[in-house]
């Protein structure tokens, strides 16, 4: 019975073991950085996804910040991620296909980057191939039409700059560099990546009024028998303006980039692509995953009555066989005010995520 | 002083072997309940999503696509009436394995084992059908409109019908707040109560089942070329979707662990 004894001193000697030994000192602690969950969401949605292992820390974030936008991670030193994904563009860019650094382009358009911590499934890509942001990162500095290096040349030339390795150090510790931590902070940056000022935010906030032709979009984006976008693309109580689930919302009667269906390997899921979030569309075009459409107009047709049958497509695209639902010219131009009521220049405009 | 040192050491003692035998008479904290799906009696899973072909009361032959519904306050009702409300409520997503377990507390802390009617609401009644104030399914984008009288989806249910002919056609039974006119709303939900009793016990697990072709056979034999989409705003279907609802669920395999 006098176990417990035993137990209180084997505890004293445990937490003797907290103090701080030799053997410790090279445990650094970088200084945590938490992210600025604005009120909106806080108030409306659940948190973000910020994996253990890569915690928010503020040398973390602004060595991402400098990778993100140093060409060092391309073969010739000619493209940074931020080539195709310009702050002022809402982080994608405004071609059709973004051209690598061997002047070839892709057959994807360039995707926005913003909320991407609150991608609940962290499935990203048009076709959510990479799993995470850290994943996400490795691939554009490899891939033959982007940035066509190898990480060990990345690695030895981080290893050999002036700047890189105490910019390391501080946000890792004594570690070497490698490309998993390289890429961790670049995901800590691309995390602080927040737009939540638009107007309509400013309105749900009651800190901004729509005009009538706004109010009347935001009807005709809720209402079943007309636009019904909201299915897809979040409403005022979920503010990032999409899903992030895959759909195939009628573009093609086939297909020449099957999207999900070539992830998965499932004919189901071809001609799904990942409905992207409809803020910032003011800076964001040209639109859809091969940016077929350079204007938001155009989008809007192409709901209202150029719908095509596949066997993929998504039930909630109604009237196929009429192309659609068939929009008022004045419906469609208020959806249209609506919709650009979500952009949010303060985004764009952020100093914190200019080019060092 | 002393006492509270005295409670400390018998509870660090009681990994000894002198333990004290505790006679009380076994508690229920939880209870677990598991989801299953099918088509008259045939299994339904996402694999069957958009291929497999199932026939309605109506005889049009339909594929699936995607099917959510909510289920809310869980209750115990004892043989002396009794009722013991359990915590939470369920978003079920088909293609989301992981939300066919839902393991929920007695939310006033225990019951004891023994026979029980269980009670819950599909979808939810006016008290809980807040707009915009649960997180977890603002995230999930099952936020009704607030045009017809807001709140949350109770059902979204969608594929395809007419899928043997040259020009398959979507549905959208999506189920919540039925709106008569602007700003005038009915309530919606379906409170269900299974007889016989069941047995709780500790560990109890309950399967819920759902027959996805009472959808549309019971009461109303469902015309899917009459009713199709944009269903949510047309105040009949609304309340005939809730009539064939009464038939949907039932109790499965009850097993207690
Ligand atoms: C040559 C242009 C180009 C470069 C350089 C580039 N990207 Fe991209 N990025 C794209 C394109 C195109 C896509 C969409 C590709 C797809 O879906 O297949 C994309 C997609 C993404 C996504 C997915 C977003 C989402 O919501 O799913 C992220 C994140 C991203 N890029 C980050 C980066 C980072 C970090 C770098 C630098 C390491 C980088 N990109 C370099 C063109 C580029
Ligand atoms: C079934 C789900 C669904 C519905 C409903 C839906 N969308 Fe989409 N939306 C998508 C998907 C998926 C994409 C991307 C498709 C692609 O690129 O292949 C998309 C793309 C877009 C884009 C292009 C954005 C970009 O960055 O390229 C806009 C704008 C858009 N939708 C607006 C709307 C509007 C307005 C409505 C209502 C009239 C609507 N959507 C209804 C799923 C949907």
């Amino acid at each position: 019975m006098k176990k417990w004894l035993v137990y209180s001193i084997l505890c004293i000697c445990l937490s003797c073991s907290n103090e701080p030994t030799d053997a410790d000192t090279d445990m650094y602690v970088p200084t945590p950085s938490p992210l600025q969950i604005p009120e909106l969401f806080e108030n409306l949605i659940i948190p973000p996804v910020i994996p253990i292992n890569n915690p928010q820390t503020v040398d973390g974030i602004s060595l991402g910040k400098k990778l993100f936008f140093d060409p060092i991670l391309s073969a010739n030193n000619s493209q940074a991620c931020a080539s195709c994904h310009n702050p002022q563009n809402a982080f994608t860019d405004n071609a059709k296909f973004s051209i690598g650094i061997d002047g070839i382009a892709g057959n994807r358009n360039s995707m926005p980057l913003f909320n991407m911590a609150w991608n609940y499934d962290e499935l990203f890509f048009w076709d959510g191939h990479a799993f995470s942001l850290e994943h996400q990162a490795l691939e554009p500095v490899t891939n033959p039409i982007e940035m066509h290096n190898t990480w060990n040349v990345v690695v030895s030339r981080l290893q050999e700059s002036t700047e890189y390795p105490e910019l390391f150090r501080k946000a890792f510790g004594n570690v070497p560099i490698t490309k998993e931590l390289a890429t961790k902070a670049i995901a800590q940056f691309e995390r602080t990546l927040i737009s939540a000022n638009s107007k309509f935010d400013r309105y749900l906030l009651g800190e901004a009024v729509l005009t009538p032709e706004e109010e009347n979009g935001l009807n005709v984006f809720m209402d079943e028998n007309r636009g019904d976008c909201f299915h897809c693309h979040g409403n005022p109580n979920n503010p990032l303006w999409t899903d992030n689930i895959f759909h195939n919302n009628g573009l093609d009667a086939t297909f020449s980039d099957l999207g999900l269906g070539q992830v998965s390997g499932d004919p189901a899921d071809n001609g799904k692509f990942k409905s992207p979030s409809l803020r910032n569309l003011a800076f964001t075009a040209p639109f859809m995953h091969d940016g077929r459409f350079n204007t938001l107009d155009e989008v809007i047709n192409h709901y209202s009555e150029g719908l095509v049958y596949s066997p993929t497509i998504d039930p909630l695209m109604k009237k196929v066989d009429e192309g659609g639902v068939h929009l008022t010219p004045q419906d469609k131009s208020d959806l249209k005010a609506f919709l650009l009521s979500l952009s949010d220049p303060s985004f764009i405009n952020n100093p914190d995520f200019q080019m060092p | 002083m002393t006492f509270v040192v005295f409670c400390l050491v018998i509870i660090s003692c009681k990994n000894d072997d002198d333990e004290i035998i505790c006679c009380q008479q076994p508690i229920v904290t939880d209870v677990t309940f598991t989801f299953s799906h099918n088509w008259d009696d045939n299994d339904v899973n996402s694999s069957d999503f958009n291929t497999t072909q199932y026939t309605n009361a109506n005889g049009e032959i339909l594929t699936i696509s995607k099917i959510r519904y909510l289920l809310s306050h869980f209750e115990l009702v004892n043989t002396n009436g009794n009722s013991f409300p359990l915590t939470g409520y369920n978003l079920i997503d088909l293609s989301n394995p992981d939300s066919f377990t839902f393991n929920t507390t007695i939310a006033d802390g225990i019951v004891y084992p023994g026979l029980y009617t269980l009670k819950f609401n599909y979808g939810f009644n006016e008290e809980d059908n807040i707009d915009g104030a649960y997180p977890d399914l603002n995230s999930a984008s099952w936020n009704w409109p607030t045009m017809l009288g807001g709140g949350y989806h109770f059902l979204q249910f969608d594929g395809m019908f007419n899928v043997n002919t040259t020009a398959p056609s979507p549905f959208n039974y999506h189920n919540g707040t039925a709106k008569i006119s602007d700003g005038v709303f009915e309530q919606n939900f379906v409170s269900f109560e299974f007889f016989p009793e069941i047995v709780i016990e500790p560990n109890s697990s309950i399967e819920i089942k759902m027959d996805l072709s009472e959808f549309f056979k019971n009461p109303i034999v469902w015309d899917l070329n009459t009713y199709n989409t944009s269903l949510m705003p047309n105040y009949d279907a609304q309340k005939m979707m809730q009539q064939n609802v009464g038939s949907v669920f039932s109790i499965g395999q009850i097993t207690q662990e």
